[in-house]
């Protein structure tokens, strides 16, 4: 039997080199592809999106010489640009607050990569993300966590399907991160860490505000600022600019201390409360993606991600028809935002998780 | 591995290496040296000359040895134009729009930074230049106009004779950027009546880093790279003389061949062409169906970037390219295609295969089935 091929979405930095560099230790028959994305500025050489920088492309191909493998460039400009950044731009024109990561790993990497991949006949596709797979028993699969839980990326994996997780390898996921230093620096490899707060990388810049007014072609503007009741304090100068939990650069004055609250898009409103106003028990989730493949049965108890870097906090979640679900929070929680993935958890194992809506149904914390 | 981009390069050949070889560790001499070993090397130089001279159809002393055919096209556009411009002929420049990009972006930096008035000339969908639009785009101030002989990426061949007639009629000096042309056309500039002409040593199985520069005697010419007077002071440097005996064997040797080999690839070509476009869905040729290198097959495969398709080829051991010089297709399509009127969603699925010495036929055969199976399964993945 010839031995399995593994395309490794290469990025130039350590935990993508040290993954192919494990699976060829391995005995797999390895290629590595490198995603061209879309950038503001620059075509192929001199492009400025940050993912694949000139540099990060050549150190990608120095990886790939050292371990003997073929390495390709795959052009993602346009679907990029089409879910990624398009989503980005019209999310916060909605007055959301989109994570592109997500969007990147559902229509890109977990997308257009992983069908290349197949159809170029690789029997799995892997990336230096920190995550686990494991197959049950009964052949179904589960993500998990990282070993090393604080460098844990199962957040932006979410959307995984079981055909993903069939044909998937993470193989740093059971390594820490000073671990996987380590064995880059053995391996003479690059040590230093790539997509790491690279989290725009087609902003330039990474002035986001710049970008925004930039490229969404005038659909921000200047609105009030309201409490809940419709009594305006000021002027914003919008939405995009704002988020929420956000307490100073409003420019107005009150009697106490007020927090942005929410981003109202319908009426371009910039919605501030006092601190008591402030927080929410109960929040709805939409596009939610269950890893096993079918919702649970009725509610259950998890933990819930609602931010990448965020702590887990405990839950209720109450699926909905649909792919909705209605999330009950222990405990008020103040910055849950609008177009941030919620992701689920019951221990190591993610259960999958959709995105934050606004909602009438939102329940004002009663703490 | 099935090699079926000659187009991009093309291996060297034995008989090449064979004559080279002396001249790296036995007769290393310089050529401008007075002793014995500096006076062989100036031989072997005389000799080169003579054999590329022999080809062209012109005097010795009208050739000038460069490190490829990007240095030819500059010293040909630039010194002349630039001459010509001193002597009061005019500031105006006449190139075709498929031009290779060491033409292009050359007028075009004598466009920006010279202050060269430039008028490009349309082709049409078969990628042809049309002799009425080049009479047209002249004017009384045009100091030169330069058409290629053969495009590189869709294979279109120029009617470069008739150019030349009107260019000699209208006295105004021709360049030709001949790269392509060479394993598989004459090279005569007496017929062609082609006054600048620019060479690749590596497109026509000689070494990588060298080039020919024809000049017509008479022609005013700048040069570019000065310092000492080898070349006619021309072109300064200590001449490379292995490159220079390779590239005038490499030139013979491809002249000498190159009725049989044109006919033999001509056959190849035409039954890939046929069953590519037999056996793959959606896919059209580009380029010229009769007026193209013997060698050359290109197409557009609609619906897919053809990263993925060179991909899925060089995996199952075949080498591919496509027209798209720059990889960032989205942002910049072939400027090739785009002047030829392919829409920029089909530029960025087009594939080029370019046969060779080596081909055969089980290689056509084999680099058919592969592609249909990669477009396939590519297919079914986007």
């Amino acid at each position: 039997m010839s031995k399995p091929t593994v395309v490794v979405a290469m990025s130039g930095g350590v935990d993508s080199s040290v993954a192919a560099a494990l699976l060829v230790e391995q005995g797999y028959n390895v290629i590595g592809i490198m995603m061209r994305l879309w950038a503001e500025v620059g075509c192929g050489v001199g492009s400025t999106n940050k993912c694949c920088t000139p540099e990060a492309v050549e150190d990608a191909r120095m990886v790939a010489d050292v371990l003997g493998i073929p390495f390709y460039l795959l052009n993602v400009e346009r679907p990029f640009k089409q879910h990624v950044v398009d989503y980005f731009i019209e999310g916060y024109v909605r007055g959301i607050t989109p994570n592109p990561c997500l969007e990147c790993n559902r229509h890109i990497r977990l997308g257009v990569l992983y069908r290349h991949a197949r159809a170029l006949g690789a029997d799995y596709l892997a990336t230096g993300h920190y995550a686990r797979v494991r197959r049950l028993p009964n052949g179904t699969y589960q993500l998990l966590r990282a070993v090393d839980r604080h460098k844990d990326q199962s957040y932006v994996l979410h959307m995984v399907t079981q055909e993903h997780l069939a044909h998937l390898l993470f193989p740093v996921g059971e390594y820490t991160k000073a671990e996987v230093r380590e064995m880059a620096r053995e391996r003479g490899l690059p040590t230093a860490s790539r997509n790491e707060s690279q989290d725009l990388c087609f902003v330039h810049d990474g002035d986001y505000r710049r970008f925004l007014r930039q490229w969404a072609n005038g659909a921000i503007r200047p609105g009030p600022i309201m409490r809940r009741d419709g009594t305006v304090l000021g002027e914003h100068q919008g939405l995009p600019f704002y988020t929420i939990g956000q307490r100073k650069g409003l420019g107005i004055a009150y009697k106490e201390p007020l927090y942005v609250l929410e981003l109202d898009a319908e009426n371009n409103a910039v919605i501030v409360g006092t601190r008591d106003e402030l927080g929410i028990t109960e929040a709805w989730v939409e596009r939610v993606h269950w890893i096993a493949g079918v919702p649970p049965a009725g509610s259950l108890r998890v933990a819930v991600k609602i931010r990448y870097r965020a702590q887990e906090v405990p839950a209720t979640l109450i699926p909905q028809d649909g792919d909705r679900v209605l999330i009950q929070f222990d405990r008020p929680m103040r910055d849950v935002t609008p177009g941030q993935g919620a992701v689920f958890y019951d221990g190591d194992v993610c259960l999958g998780g959709g995105i934050f809506v606004r909602s009438p149904r939102w329940v004002q914390a009663s703490a | 591995m099935i090699y079926m981009d000659h187009a991009a390069t093309t291996p060297v050949d034995e008989r090449v290496l064979e004559v080279m070889l002396p001249y790296f560790r036995e007769q290393y001499g310089n050529p401008s040296s007075i002793h014995t070993l500096g006076r062989e090397a100036a031989k072997a130089i005389r000799w080169a000359r003579r054999v590329v001279a022999d080809v062209l159809n012109c005097a010795p002393q009208e050739v000038i040895f460069t490190s490829g055919a990007t240095e030819s096209n500059n010293l040909a556009l630039r010194g002349i134009a630039l001459a010509r411009r001193a002597e009061g002929h005019g500031n105006h420049i006449v190139v075709s729009a498929v031009e290779h990009k060491a033409v292009l972006e050359t007028v075009r930096d004598l466009h920006n930074r010279y202050g060269f008035d430039v008028t490009v000339v349309p082709v049409d969908a078969t990628g042809s230049v049309h002799v009425e639009d080049v009479a047209a785009a002249i004017r009384d101030d045009t100091v030169l106009v330069s058409v290629m002989y053969a495009n590189n990426e869709v294979g279109t061949v120029q009617p470069i004779a008739d150019v030349g007639a009107l260019c000699r009629e209208r006295g105004i000096p021709f360049h030709t950027d001949a790269v392509q042309a060479a394993n598989y056309f004459p090279l005569d500039v007496e017929a062609l009546q082609v006054d600048a002409l620019a060479l690749s040593g590596h497109k026509f199985y000689g070494p990588k880093g060298t080039g020919i520069c024809y000049i017509r005697s008479g022609i005013p010419l700048w040069p570019q790279i000065t310092g000492g007077s080898q070349e006619q002071k021309r072109r300064a440097g200590t001449e490379n003389v292995p490159g220079i005996v390779g590239v005038a064997k490499a030139l013979e040797l491809a002249q000498e061949g190159r009725e049989a080999e044109s006919s033999r690839v001509r056959l190849l070509r035409d039954r890939l062409i046929e069953e590519v476009l037999a056996r793959v869905p959606d896919v059209y040729l580009t380029g010229h169906p009769v007026e193209r290198l013997p060698n050359h097959a290109s197409f557009v495969i609609r619906g897919l970037e053809i990263q993925g398709v060179l991909m899925g080829l060089d995996l199952a051991g075949i080498a591919a390219s496509s027209g798209s010089a720059c990889t960032s297709a989205a942002q910049a399509p072939s400027h090739v295609l785009v002047a030829m009127g392919v829409s920029p969603e089909d530029a960025v699925g087009h594939l080029r295969l370019t046969l060779g010495r080596d081909t055969q036929v089980e290689d056509v055969e084999h680099t058919v089935a592969v592609l249909s199976d990669v477009v396939a399964r590519l297919r079914g993945a986007v």
